[in-house]
C-alpha cells in the first residue's frame, strides 16, 4: 500500500466493508466530535469516547493498564482480535487510540485509511445500532514507554538537540499568533513552540479524501524539515492527539525506529514556570 | 437502522476571518452539516436541517460565534 514500511497497520474502507461480520475483527469509531457516532457509523462498530474512555479523567494521563484492560474486555477484544479503528477529522483521535493500544501491547491494531469522512463520502452503509460485544478478559502488557515522551526527554532534546522535535500544530499555533485552534478554548498561558522544534502540521500527511499520502510524498515532507529518522523523533501538538497521528505516520508508514509521542504537548510546555520558548517561524536555512 | 450518506459535499469559506470547511450530506430525509476550522481541522459544530442550506446556515452562524472569540496575539 503506497510504499509504506508497515502497510499492515492500515486497511482500506473496502477492506472494512468486506470484514463487517468477521468474528475476529472488532471495529471501533473514535471521534473528536463524540456525537458523530450516533448519527450513523460503520455497521457493527462500537464507539470509544476520547474524553472519557481514552484518558484518565482525574489525573492528566493516558489510561492505566487496568483501565485499558477494562476497555478492551468490555469491547469484546481478545489479544488475537484484529482491532480496526477509525474516526472523524482524518483519524485524529483514532490515532490516539491506536497509540494507546500499541502502548499496552495489542499486536494487531490498524487504522482505516481515510477514516469516517471517506466512509461517508463513498456512500457506504451506516448503522445506528449499538452492538453489545461479548465480554472478554483482556490482559494487557505493561506500558511500552519507548512510544511515549515525558517532559524531561523533551527538555533534553530541546537543550542538546538529541532528538528531532516536530510540532504538528498549525503554523499560527507554532508561531504563537494563537494559543489554541480557532474557535477552541485557550488552554495555555503562552504561545510559541519548544525551542528547536520544527513545524510540520499533521494535515500535511493527508490527501483531500482523508487518506495518507504515499511514502515518497511523506518522506519528502518530513525530510524538508530535517525529520528523516537519523535521530530519535518526538512529536507533539496541543494535547497529544494530533501528534499521535504524526507518530503513526513516522513510526509505521515511514518506519522510523525511534518515534515518541509527547502527549503533555503544548498544554504542558506552554504552562511551565521558567521554561524557554520560541516565537515566530523557524528562520529559513536552519538545520 | 441502516442508511448511507448521500449528496456528500465539502466546501470552504471564510467565517470571522478564519477558513472553515463545511461538510454536508443527507441521511434519509435529514441534512447534516459539520463545520471545522480547516487548520488544524477541529470540529466546531454539527447541525441538522430540512435542507442543505438550512443545516449549513446553522453551522455557519454557530461557527462564527466561536471563531469570533479567537484572539490573535502579536508575535
Amino acid at each position: 500500500m503506497a510504499g509504506y514500511t508497515h502497510s499492515e497497520v492500515l486497511v482500506s474502507t473496502e477492506w472494512v466493508a468486506n470484514h463487517l461480520t468477521d468474528p475476529n475483527v472488532r471495529i471501533v469509531e473514535v471521534d473528536v466530535d463524540t456525537k458523530a457516532y450516533s448519527e450513523g457509523h460503520v455497521p457493527g462498530a462500537i464507539a470509544w469516547a476520547w474524553n472519557t474512555q481514552l484518558c484518565d479523567t482525574v489525573r492528566r494521563d493516558i489510561l492505566s493498564k487496568s483501565k485499558m484492560e477494562e476497555l478492551l474486555s468490555s469491547s469484546g477484544v481478545s489479544p488475537n482480535t484484529t482491532l480496526i479503528i477509525y474516526g472523524d477529522n482524518n483519524n485524529w483521535f483514532a490515532a490516539w487510540a491506536v497509540w494507546q493500544a500499541k502502548l499496552y501491547g495489542h499486536h494487531d491494531v490498524r487504522l482505516m485509511n481515510g477514516g469516517r469522512k471517506k466512509w461517508l463520502s463513498e456512500g457506504r452503509d451506516l448503522s445506528t445500532d449499538t452492538p453489545q460485544p461479548p465480554r472478554t478478559q483482556y490482559q494487557a502488557s505493561d506500558a511500552d514507554l519507548s512510544l511515549r515522551a515525558y517532559l524531561p526527554q523533551v527538555q533534553e532534546a530541546s537543550i542538546n538537540r538529541s532528538a528531532s522535535l516536530v510540532d504538528v500544530r498549525s503554523p499560527q499555533e507554532f508561531t504563537g499568533e494563537i494559543l489554541a485552534p480557532p474557535g477552541l478554548p485557550e488552554t495555555c498561558q503562552r504561545g510559541g513552540h519548544v525551542p528547536g522544534a520544527r513545524n510540520v502540521p499533521w494535515s500535511k500527511a493527508c490527501n483531500d479524501d482523508g487518506t495518507f499520502k504515499s511514502a515518497d510524498e511523506l518522506r519528502a515532507i518530513y525530510s524538508s524539515e530535517s525529520i528523516d529518522g537519523s535521530k530519535p523523533v518526538i512529536a507533539y501538538c496541543r494535547i497529544g492527539e494530533r501528534s499521535s497521528h504524526t507518530w503513526f505516520v513516522l513510526k509505521y508508514l515511514l518506519g522510523f525506529d525511534n518515534v515518541t509521542n509527547y502527549d503533555g504537548s503544548w498544554t504542558e510546555w506552554g504552562n511551565l514556570v521558567g521554561a524557554d520558548l520560541e516565537r515566530g517561524p523557524v528562520p529559513k536555512g536552519t538545520k | 437502522m441502516n442508511t448511507k450518506a448521500e449528496e456528500f459535499q465539502e466546501r470552504q469559506l471564510t467565517v470571522a476571518g478564519w477558513p472553515v470547511n463545511l461538510t454536508s450530506y443527507r441521511l434519509g430525509g435529514e441534512w447534516h452539516c459539520k463545520a471545522d476550522n480547516v487548520s488544524p481541522g477541529a470540529s466546531l459544530v454539527r447541525t441538522t436541517g430540512a435542507t442543505r442550506q438550512e443545516a449549513e446556515d446553522k453551522a455557519v452562524t454557530r461557527a462564527e460565534a466561536l471563531l469570533a472569540r479567537t484572539k490573535r496575539h502579536v508575535i
